[in-house]
C-alpha cells in the first residue's frame, strides 16, 4: 500500500474512513513514516482541542429576557406600539430630510474652503449623525413589521401592514441610494434585500390565507433579513454611541 | 418530573412559552459554545444565540422529532453563525478571535515560563489561523472538530455535498497545520 496522503490521515484521525479503516490501520502499524505524520497531525489538532470560555452565570435568563418580547403573542395586527399609520407617514419625510441634509453637505459647493474647514468638519459629523439616527429608526421600524409577520399565527387582513410597508419602501430607496453613494456597501446591500421583502409584503394579497401567510413568512426567513437588519441596526447604534 | 425535549417542543408548538423556555434554559449553553467557536468573540456569539432561538421559535412547526431537538438546533445555530461571519466579511471586518476562548493548550498543573511562552504563541497562531479560514471552512471544521459531527451530518446542516464538505475540512486542517506545526512541534512534551 502506498503512503497515506493528508486527506486519508485526517479522515482516519476523525474516524471517518470507515470502509478502508482496517487497511489504513494496517499500513500505519507497518510504516513509521506515516505513523510519524499521523502523530504530528494529532499533536496539531490536540492544540485546537480546548474548552471555550463559558457564558456568565444567569446567561440563560438573559437570553430569555431578550427573547420573550420578540416571541410574545400579539393580537393579530393590533400594532400595540406607538406607530400609528399617521406617524408612520412621517417616515418618508424624515428620510427626505436626513438624506437631503446628508447629500447637501457632500455635494453642494462651498465658498472659502480653507477658512471653513473646521466648521465643515463639524457640520459633516452632524449630518452623518442625523443620517445614522434616521437610518437606525428606519431599520427598527422595518424590523418590527418583519417580526410581527414572522410571529403571526393567524392573519386575515394585512392591508394596514401593506400601507406601512409602502411607506417604508419610499424611505428605504432613499437610504439605499445614499448608502451606496457614500460607499456603505454592506448597508446598501442589506437595504436592497429589505426593499425586496417590503415589496413582497406590499404586493401580497390584502387578505391572506394561512398557507399564504406561511409562504410569506418563509420568504422572510429564507433571506435571514431580520437578522441582517438587526446586525446593521446594532452597528449603527454603536456608531451613534461613539460619535 | 423533567419534561423531555420532545414534550417541550410539542407544547411550544401550541404557543406555550413556558415550554419553550425549558428548551432555552436547557440548550443555550451548547448553542453559545458552538457560536463562540464559529464567530470567535462574545458579542457576535450573543447575537447568534438570540437569532438561533428566534429562528427556532418560528420554525418549530417544521421540526421533525426523528432528528432530535439538539441536532436540529445546532444546524440553525451553525447557519446563523455563517450568516453573521459572511456579513462581517463583506464589511471587511475580519473575525477577531479571542485567543483565550479558542484554545488553551496549557495542561493543568504548574506551567513553567517556557510552556507559558509556547502556549501564548500557539494561542496567537491559532486565533490568526481560525480567523483566516473561509466561513464555510470554519463552519465545517468547528462542526467536525469541536462538535464531533460526521461529514454527512455537516453536509446536511450546511446544505453541501459530502465531497465539498470533506474538502472544506481538509482545507481547514491543512491551514491550521501549516500555522501551528512550527510552534506545536517545538513545544515540550505534554503541551
Amino acid at each position: 500500500m502506498r503512503h497515506l496522503n493528508e486527506e486519508q490521515l485526517i479522515l482516519y484521525h476523525y474516524g471517518e474512513a470507515t470502509e478502508d479503516r482496517a487497511a489504513l490501520a494496517e499500513h500505519l502499524g507497518a510504516c513509521p513514516s506515516c505513523q510519524a505524520r499521523l502523530e504530528t497531525l494529532e499533536a496539531v489538532l490536540a492544540a485546537v482541542r480546548a474548552p471555550v470560555r463559558e457564558p456568565a452565570p444567569g446567561f440563560e435568563r438573559q437570553v430569555w429576557q431578550r427573547l420573550e418580547p420578540e416571541i410574545a403573542p400579539r393580537r393579530p395586527w393590533s400594532w400595540p406600539w406607538a406607530w400609528a399609520p399617521r406617524q408612520w407617514a412621517t417616515a418618508g419625510a424624515m428620510a427626505v430630510l436626513a438624506v437631503g441634509s446628508f447629500l447637501a453637505g457632500r455635494y453642494l459647493p462651498r465658498a472659502s474652503p480653507a477658512r471653513q474647514a473646521p466648521v465643515r468638519a463639524a457640520a459633516g459629523e452632524g449630518r452623518d449623525r442625523v443620517f445614522v439616527v434616521a437610518l437606525g429608526d428606519h431599520l427598527d421600524r422595518s424590523q418590527m413589521i418583519l417580526i410581527e409577520l414572522a410571529n403571526a399565527r393567524t392573519a386575515d387582513d394585512i392591508s394596514a401592514e401593506q400601507q406601512l410597508a409602502e411607506e417604508l419602501l419610499g424611505a428605504n430607496r432613499l437610504y439605499r441610494l445614499t448608502a451606496a453613494n457614500a460607499g456603505e456597501k454592506v448597508v446598501a446591500e442589506v437595504l436592497d434585500e429589505l426593499e425586496r421583502v417590503l415589496l413582497d409584503i406590499a404586493h401580497s394579497p390584502a387578505r391572506l390565507t394561512a398557507p399564504q401567510l406561511e409562504a410569506l413568512r418563509e420568504r422572510i426567513e429564507e433571506q435571514g433579513i431580520v437578522f441582517k437588519v438587526r446586525v446593521i441596526g446594532s452597528q449603527l447604534r454603536e456608531r451613534r454611541g461613539a460619535s | 418530573m423533567e419534561v423531555s425535549d420532545e414534550q417541550a417542543v410539542a407544547l411550544a408548538r401550541g404557543g406555550d412559552q413556558d415550554a419553550f423556555r425549558v428548551l432555552v434554559d436547557r440548550h443555550s449553553r451548547s448553542v453559545y459554545r458552538l457560536a463562540y467557536r464559529m464567530t470567535g468573540n462574545p458579542n457576535d456569539t450573543e447575537d447568534v444565540v438570540q437569532e438561533t432561538w428566534l429562528r427556532a421559535w418560528r420554525r418549530l412547526g417544521r421540526f421533525e422529532a426523528r432528528a432530535g431537538f439538539g441536532t436540529w438546533l445546532y444546524r440553525i445555530a451553525a447557519n446563523c453563525s455563517l450568516d453573521l461571519i459572511r456579513v462581517r466579511e463583506r464589511q471587511g471586518r475580519a473575525s477577531s478571535f479571542d485567543d483565550g476562548g479558542v484554545a488553551d493548550t496549557v495542561a493543568a498543573g504548574d506551567p513553567g515560563p517556557d510552556r507559558l511562552a509556547i502556549s501564548d504563541q500557539v494561542h496567537r497562531k491559532l486565533a490568526e489561523a481560525m480567523a483566516a479560514l473561509s466561513p464555510m471552512e470554519r463552519a465545517a471544521f468547528v462542526l467536525r472538530h469541536f462538535e464531533g459531527r460526521s461529514i454527512e451530518e455537516i453536509g446536511e446542516a450546511l446544505g453541501r455535498e459530502a465531497n465539498a464538505t470533506k474538502n472544506c475540512v481538509f482545507r481547514a486542517v491543512a491551514k491550521l497545520r501549516r500555522a501551528l506545526e512550527p510552534v506545536v512541534s517545538g513545544a515540550p512534551c505534554g503541551t
